[in-house]
């Protein structure tokens, strides 16, 4: 349903997108996954057809993004990252006003978001720039959703939001995607990929590595040592300090040490923090996560 | 951390717009060189509670001192004492390094021969001498975060309020951030931080967590943990957030 082939699109001497491509399958739901400046929106808004490639090649349900941009901006639903819907219209006016730019009815595809807009219906006379955060979100989504789009395009919709809420939205997507709908979504949130049926790891404008979430973890050769100790900051620098580590980093309570060597072994590392006199220590082999493929992958893009 | 010293008091404080109650009888306490983590559902009340802890906002009632300082009479030596970074509001992209450090540094009322010391200081201390005439905005992610914290401490105040400072940020940075916090923490700066990254609840040394206007559960990461029988941060907020009446 998407085709991307070597999409590049620089800003002055900043590349936003460097030679980037892939494919989203139909009824897919395929993750941006990457921090600010990875090139998510970049990546979008040409696939939305509001801007132009410098070069290369897309196209959203077999038609090309430039030439054809008229007719998928029929078959596309497209939230941006900012909310942008009228403020000074009421949730009811700005759905049906998106109806009837696409020449539909709300009541003819209420169905599509009959779950999302019954949670927002009881303020459906109340101004748009009136809504909490995650009320807009689910405005949002429901104009987005009105025209019935074949593919919806969603940029960092769970950004800001909190826990609770990003597993709901998470959910409300689920459910889209069992009615068909093709979802390119983006996070910089890693936790979410695994939401994913495949994703794309973006980092300054590159593809790091595209893949089911489990693969790209399952890909992952390193050795990982999980180590907890009382003193969580002097763990960090002590095991920065000691030479056969390659990499030390906070993963909530844990740290996640990557060895220089791939046999150093965790009774190896308990002994040598222990003579920093860490207490209630455990060391263990561990599985990466996403996160932890990302850094590795980071580091190498550098 | 020294309990002995709060640095942040908070008794009974209640804000209201109206009939809607934001801050509904909050009570607890920061200490000196500790990390608060402040949490809670979006629409909870924290940023209500972050505006009137920074001398922005008075609250409907209530006692509360920051840095010692009354929130309803001594507003501006609040903002004195305090510093405040997040990641919407950092640093002026169109600036320099330099021309950042002097703007703040005016801003918060250092006396010029100070500034120069101090902007002198900082360079050397960031390694980022050479680069003093760059624009923030041709700077690394990771510099802007580092510097833009560094501003936020230039008038040496007792007390840095982060609010979200780590969104979309990537997990190398984020994690880089977390180590100048333990650092300003170390050295007896109280750091007051609100994140949605629930890993980053697990590095601080208390946790709050708001829900409806009231603080529903104030513990160390560990406590919590075991008081939700949950095996991480997330668990324990999931479990108090879910059932959330207000905002969303």
């Amino acid at each position: 349903m998407i085709n991307v082939e070597n999409l590049s699109k620089s800003y002055k001497d900043v590349k936003a997108l460097d030679d980037i491509s892939f494919s989203v399958n139909k009824g897919e739901l395929f993750g941006l996954i990457g921090p600010d400046g990875a090139g998510k929106t970049t990546l979008m808004r040409i696939l939305m057809t509001l801007l132009v490639p410098d070069s290369g090649k897309a196209k959203m349900a077999g038609l090309d993004v430039i030439s054809e941009y008229k007719n998928i901006r029929q078959l596309v639903g497209y939230m941006p990252g900012r909310f942008s819907l009228y403020q000074d219209l009421s949730v009811e006016e700005n759905l049906e006003f998106f109806a009837t730019v696409f020449g539909t009815t709300v009541a003819e595809n209420y169905e599509l978001i009959k779950d999302i807009y019954v949670q927002i219906e009881p303020f459906k006379t109340r101004l748009a720039g009136k809504l909490s955060g995650g009320m807009k979100q689910k405005l949002a989504l429901s104009c987005a959703l009105i025209h019935k789009p074949e593919i919806l395009v969603l940029d960092e919709p769970t950004t800001g939001v909190d826990a609770v809420s990003r597993k709901e939205f998470w959910e409300m997507l689920k459910h889209l995607q069992q009615q068909g709908i093709t979802i390119l979504v983006s996070t910089p949130y890693m936790d979410e990929a695994s939401l994913c049926d495949r994703v794309a790891l973006m980092q300054k404008g590159r593809i790091l590595c595209i893949d089911s979430p489990a693969r790209i973890v399952e890909n992952y050769t390193r050795t990982l040592l999980a180590v907890r100790s009382n003193e969580m900051h002097r763990l960090i620098s002590d095991l920065r300090e000691c030479p056969q580590v390659e990499t030390a980093y906070a993963f909530g309570q844990f740290v996640h040490v990557t060895p220089k060597e791939e046999d150093l072994e965790a009774v190896e590392l308990e002994r040598y923090l222990l003579g920093k006199k860490h207490q209630n220590l455990q060391v263990f082999e561990t599985n990466p996560g996403i996160e932890d493929v990302f850094m590795g992958l980071m580091a190498g893009n550098e | 951390m020294n309990q002995n010293t709060p640095v942040i008091t908070v008794k009974n404080l209640v804000k209201k717009f109206g009939s809607f109650t934001a801050n509904d009888h909050l009570n607890f306490e920061v200490y000196k060189g500790e990390i608060f983590g402040f949490l809670g559902a979006n629409g909870a009340g924290k940023t209500t509670a972050m505006r009137i802890l920074c001398g922005l906002s008075s609250p409907t009632s209530g006692e509360l001192t920051v840095g010692g300082f009354d929130v309803y009479r001594q507003t501006e030596q609040i903002k004195r004492n305090i510093g405040y970074m997040s990641q919407k509001f950092s640093l002026y992209e169109d600036l320099t390094i330099a021309e950042n450090i002097r703007f703040y540094g005016g801003i918060y009322g250092i006396p010029v021969k100070q500034r120069k010391e101090k902007e002198h200081l900082l360079l050397k201390k960031l390694q980022l001498e050479s680069e003093r005439n760059k624009l923030i905005a041709s700077l690394p992610l990771g510099w802007k975060q580092k510097l833009a914290f560094s501003i936020a401490l230039l008038h040496d105040p007792k007390i840095v309020f982060l609010d979200e400072p780590t969104g979309g940020v990537d997990p190398i940075t984020r994690r880089q951030f977390w180590d100048f916090i333990y650092e300003a923490a170390a050295e007896g700066k109280t750091i007051f931080v609100t994140t949605h990254y629930m890993d980053e609840a697990e590095y601080c040394d208390r946790v709050s967590i708001m829900v409806d206007g009231r603080i529903a559960a104030l513990d160390t990461p560990d406590a919590l943990k075991k008081q939700f029988n949950s095996e991480d941060m997330n668990g324990v907020f999931l479990q108090l957030a879910r059932h959330a009446r207000n905002g969303d």
